[in-house]
């Protein structure tokens, strides 16, 4: 099986597993405050790393290129409250615009 | 009933989403076959986005999978909030459960008694689940049209969507460290661990940092 479909399934049977657990399992398992505070921490650390992975590394290096543009008009984007598709392909095509200038 | 319709609106918008991750998931080579399978099998946005980013950085299935789950853990805490309203067994139970995410537990707590929330989680689940797979196959469709996804944004189009996920949660001075922290971490690993490593070992911080109030 290609590392494609591996990941496809696994990621699927994984959070499938987590859904059906917490369907499963007393309220008062997962009550307490620190994996409360933790699971809403989990997130925002990941997703900055995916943030930062994504946007300024290429392989092994770390890159600055046409991706920071994209990645800059996202945040101010988001920072004038504008909508997720607006924000996300407006992104892509001012990466475009620089990446064909450049 | 407003409560179907809002749950119906909600769906669509959320689901036009859908169309990013087809196109971020055909550009991080997955087939179109293989990105409908994760949105209509993983079926959570977050966890969908982290795993085929970290095979498209160049990550192994392990550490895509890894990130996956912990960005997936989530939705266990809303389903142990949402089980004591849905009552639900056996086949039914599995249903439930694969439309347990940020949207529709979202909704459902945002009513004010017991038979619109269940109202709302079924609505904004299953439209959600409709929305979100119809876009990924126009977006995966889309994108598989494209000889070279840089020059159409689609490699800044991944790294975006992670800041729209990760911006509402910035809502306190301790998640704004975090992530400033998580940002620089991962990048300084960058040259010395294998791909997808930078990123998994940003959760522990997370621990260190959720461990005291």
């Amino acid at each position: 099986m290609s590392i494609y479909w591996i990941t496809a399934l696994g990621t699927s049977a994984a959070c499938f597993l987590f859904k059906y657990l917490g369907h499963s399992v007393p309220e008062s398992w997962l009550a307490h405050p620190r994996v409360q505070r933790i699971n809403v921490l989990i997130p925002v650390a990941l997703l900055s790393a995916l943030v930062a992975v994504q946007a300024f590394t290429d392989k092994t290096k770390l890159v600055v290129d046409h991706r920071m543009a994209g990645v800059s008009f996202a945040v101010a984007a988001f920072v004038a409250k504008l909508p997720f598709p607006v924000a996300v392909f407006g992104a892509a095509i001012v990466s475009a615009l620089v990446y064909r200038l450049s | 009933m407003s409560v179907k319709r809002d749950s119906l609106s909600l769906s669509f918008a959320v689901g036009v989403y859908g169309a990013a991750f087809g196109a971020a998931s055909v550009a991080a080579h997955f087939s179109v076959l293989q990105t409908c399978a994760i949105s209509l099998l993983t079926f959570s946005g977050a966890s969908q986005f982290a795993a085929v980013g970290v095979v498209g950085a160049g990550g192994g299935a392990f550490s895509a999978i890894a990130t996956g789950a912990l960005l997936g853990t989530r939705n266990g805490l809303y389903a142990v909030r949402m089980a004591p309203l849905l009552k639900v067994r056996g086949a039914k139970r599995i249903v439930a459960a694969q439309i347990t995410i940020d949207e529709s537990t979202g909704v459902a707590l945002a009513q004010n008694n017991e038979k619109d929330s269940r109202t709302g989680f079924w609505w904004t689940g299953f439209g959600v689940f409709i929305f979100w797979n119809i876009f990924t196959l126009i977006g995966a469709v889309s994108a598989g049209l494209l000889k070279d996804p840089a020059a159409y944004g689609l490699d800044a189009l991944v790294p975006a969507a992670f800041v729209g996920l990760v911006w509402p949660r910035l809502n306190s001075k301790r998640s704004y460290y975090l992530a400033a922290f998580a940002f620089v971490f991962a990048l300084s690993l960058v040259p010395y661990v294998p791909a997808g490593i930078p990123i998994i070992s940003t959760a522990l911080l997370a621990i260190l940092m959720g461990w005291r109030a």
